[in-house]
């Protein structure tokens, strides 16, 4: 398993966590270590356990095996009130009877830091999340975006070790949430609180993170930086979750010196560094991906890759900034997806014209 | 302009004028039997009361010159009207020992079946409501049976040898009343706080917990107010009808558990005085709806921008 680790030290440890409800395993033998002040993302589909471990953290629930250790200490039996974390929920959860302050200043009562003090971390929290001067509004005043950063702002005004999220930007609209990904990040590195955002959105994952936990089917199916998730996926699950990946059936024809020789359909015969392999080669029938960005069409007769075939385009779909082509390739089981620019000069292929396809090796992934 | 505005859209105006009277005669149609129903078994027996209220009675005959006579008689009459404050603080005081017990007893069942009820929620609501399947006078005589002096209370005590006497304060005063009356009400007061509790996000109190509350803080802070609404609708629920409450007075109240529905009774019936009891019974209603008004803006004030 790739693990890119951010340096620092581990804050939350995460050491064989179960939990069962029933039957059913919602999460099973999770082990993971979060770092002190990392942007850190559970990703996964719906029901694959992402949201139970983030409450599992919280401490609204407890594993049925396993322990969770938040800065060196077991939690197992700590309430959701004695731990040094706070969680924005999906829903906000903003207390409807109390005012936009009244609700930020919810959990400083029971520290009683006086009047005087309690107001000022109160504006200096509304400040954070720019709400100044929206004190006095009532709760059900607020839009959608306003609730989710007071929700935010009554979570970091308790300077929690750890902050949950809990799937926050899923029911804005897009533009506000786009906004409120790049806010959230840099909010993140202000405070330098450590994060953990539960997200089903890969590329609000992508965008935001310094580390991804890719979960499925209550486990960590893969836990490593965007950067090494997006081009290093383990399995063709996670390669196909996160962004685009065309697929190409291969047989593993000999290995030698650090190389991996594929007789790959549709793309002939290459051989890959073994690093390329992140999964590692099971048997002979493999899969290999490559991303749309990595296939090239070779428009002219002088434009030269490292391997070409041709084929016929099946499809073009244009999206004014790319065109998306689909590609019929010889000896492919499933034409291939090819994103280009439509840079100046360069043409739109229509459907039934052939083309020359382009790559490099080492854009190639192997996959089991 | 003007020529080209008052030709074009005259034929969809119409449409549109017409559209509206179809439905609105369609919609009184449809509420008909319920305005029938309202009018004549509510407004006109109101109206009615009201009328007699300014009226004599002169023996068998009613005087139908309007006058405040009785209104006279029943809030500043030297001899008379202490009689009727005094019942009227009596049923005031009751019912609203009454409302207090009824609302207590039943915040913390409706809060269990809320919370605490996994399955099978309809059930224990199904259950709570059982003891409507008796006649109320069924119910209040097996109170008598159990509060009386050789009672089901008093044999258990003496035969348990906690008392040697029959306890005498059980039956025929207000604390019976109180009693009965608690009793009888209780699954309206439940059910009223049970929807208020039931319909309270649960992440809300999640939110409570995550930011520093124990179990009883969360509730003082988060539950109980948001459940408000349903409290005051259950006090209002139990406090209005018990004010007028005569069954039970009569039947277990004794004469220091009278209440100020028997004093109405009496001036319809025996002492054939309709004027002065319509009287009273337009003055207690004027009282009880000042207290319920009152209690609606408590209501008012707790769920501004609530559930």
């Amino acid at each position: 398993m790739t693990d890119d680790r951010t340096r620092g030290r581990a804050l939350i440890t995460l050491d064989r966590v179960e939990k069962r409800f029933g039957e059913v395993a919602a999460l099973d033998g999770v082990s993971a270590e979060i770092m002190e002040g990392e942007f850190f993302s559970l990703l996964g589909p719906s029901g694959c356990g992402k949201t139970t471990l983030l409450r599992l953290i919280a401490g609204f629930d407890e594993p049925t095996r396993g322990t969770i250790a938040i800065d060196g200490k077991p939690m197992a039996g700590v309430p959701a009130n004695l731990r040094p974390t706070n969680m924005v929920f999906q829903s906000y959860a903003i207390f409807p009877h109390l005012d936009v302050a009244q609700n930020v200043a919810y959990g400083l009562r029971r520290l009683r830091l006086g009047r005087e003090e309690t107001a000022r971390r109160v504006t200096e929290a509304l400040g954070m999340v720019d709400l100044a001067g929206y004190g006095k509004r009532a709760a059900h005043a607020l839009s959608g975006g306003q609730r989710q950063r007071v929700a935010l702002a009554r979570a970091l005004v308790m300077r929690p070790r750890v902050l949950l999220l809990d799937e926050p930007l899923s029911a804005l609209d897009k533009k506000l949430r786009e906004q409120m990904q790049v806010e959230l990040r840099r909010l993140q590195r202000a405070v330098g609180i450590t994060f953990i955002l539960v997200t089903h959105d890969q590329e609000e994952a992508l965008i935001m993170s310094d580390r991804i936990a890719v979960m499925f089917d209550g486990q960590i199916a893969q836990l490593a930086s965007p950067e090494t998730l997006y081009r290093r996926p383990v399995n063709r699950r996670v390669a196909s979750f996160i962004g685009v990946m065309n697929f190409f059936e291969a047989q593993v024809t000999g290995e030698a010196a650090g190389l991996i020789e594929l007789d790959v359909a549709g793309l002939g015969r290459i051989a890959i560094p073994a690093e390329q392999a992140p999964g590692g080669v099971n048997g002979a029938s493999v899969s290999v991906g490559i991303r749309p960005e990595m296939l090239t069409l070779l428009f002219s007769e002088s434009d030269r890759a490292e391997h070409e075939v041709s084929g016929e385009v099946v499809d073009a779909v244009y999206y004014g900034d790319m065109t998306y082509y689909d590609l019929r390739l010889p000896g492919a089981a499933r034409p291939a997806t090819v994103s280009m620019r439509n840079t100046a000069g360069r043409p739109i292929l229509r459907p039934g014209e052939r083309a020359r396809v382009g790559w490099g090796r080492e854009s190639l992934i192997l996959l089991a | 302009m003007s020529l080209a505005a008052a030709e074009a859209p005259p034929a969809p105006r119409r449409r549109w004028l017409r559209l509206p009277g179809r439905e609105a005669r369609r919609g009184l149609a449809l509420v008909s039997p319920t305005f029938l129903y309202a009018l004549m078994l509510l407004a006109a027996p109101l109206t009615l009361v009201v009328l007699i209220s300014f009226w004599t009675q002169d023996y068998l005959t009613l005087d139908r010159t309007f006058t405040l006579a009785n209104y006279r008689t029943v809030w500043l009459d030297p001899q008379e009207s202490p009689l009727y404050r005094l019942l009227m603080g009596r049923s005031l005081a009751i019912s609203g020992l009454v409302t207090v017990a009824t609302v207590l007893l039943a915040y913390p069942i409706a809060y269990f079946v809320a919370f605490h009820v996994e399955r099978n929620k309809a059930l224990w609501l199904f259950l709570i409501t059982i003891p409507f399947w008796t006649s109320y006078l069924l119910r209040v005589f097996l109170w008598k049976v159990i509060l009386g002096y050789n009672g089901v209370l008093n044999s258990a005590l003496m035969g348990m040898g906690f008392i040697d006497q029959p306890l005498t304060f059980l039956l025929y005063n207000a604390n019976a009343v109180v009693i009965t009356l608690a009793h009888a009400w209780a699954p309206f007061a439940i059910l009223p706080i049970y929807v208020a509790l039931s319909k309270i996000d649960r992440s809300l109190l999640e939110a409570a917990e995550d930011l520093g509350d124990g179990p009883l803080r969360r509730f003082w802070r988060v539950t109980l107010p948001l459940s408000m609404p349903g409290v005051i609708a259950a006090a209002l629920i139990v406090f209005i009808p018990t004010v007028g409450d005569y069954v039970t007075p009569r039947l277990v109240g004794g004469t220091d558990g009278l209440m100020i529905a028997n004093m109405i009774q009496v001036q319809f019936g025996k002492a054939n005085n309709a004027p002065l009891g319509a009287a009273l019974s337009v003055s207690a209603m004027l009282i009880v709806a000042a207290i319920s008004l009152l209690f609606l803006w408590l209501n008012r004030r707790f769920s501004r921008g609530g559930a």
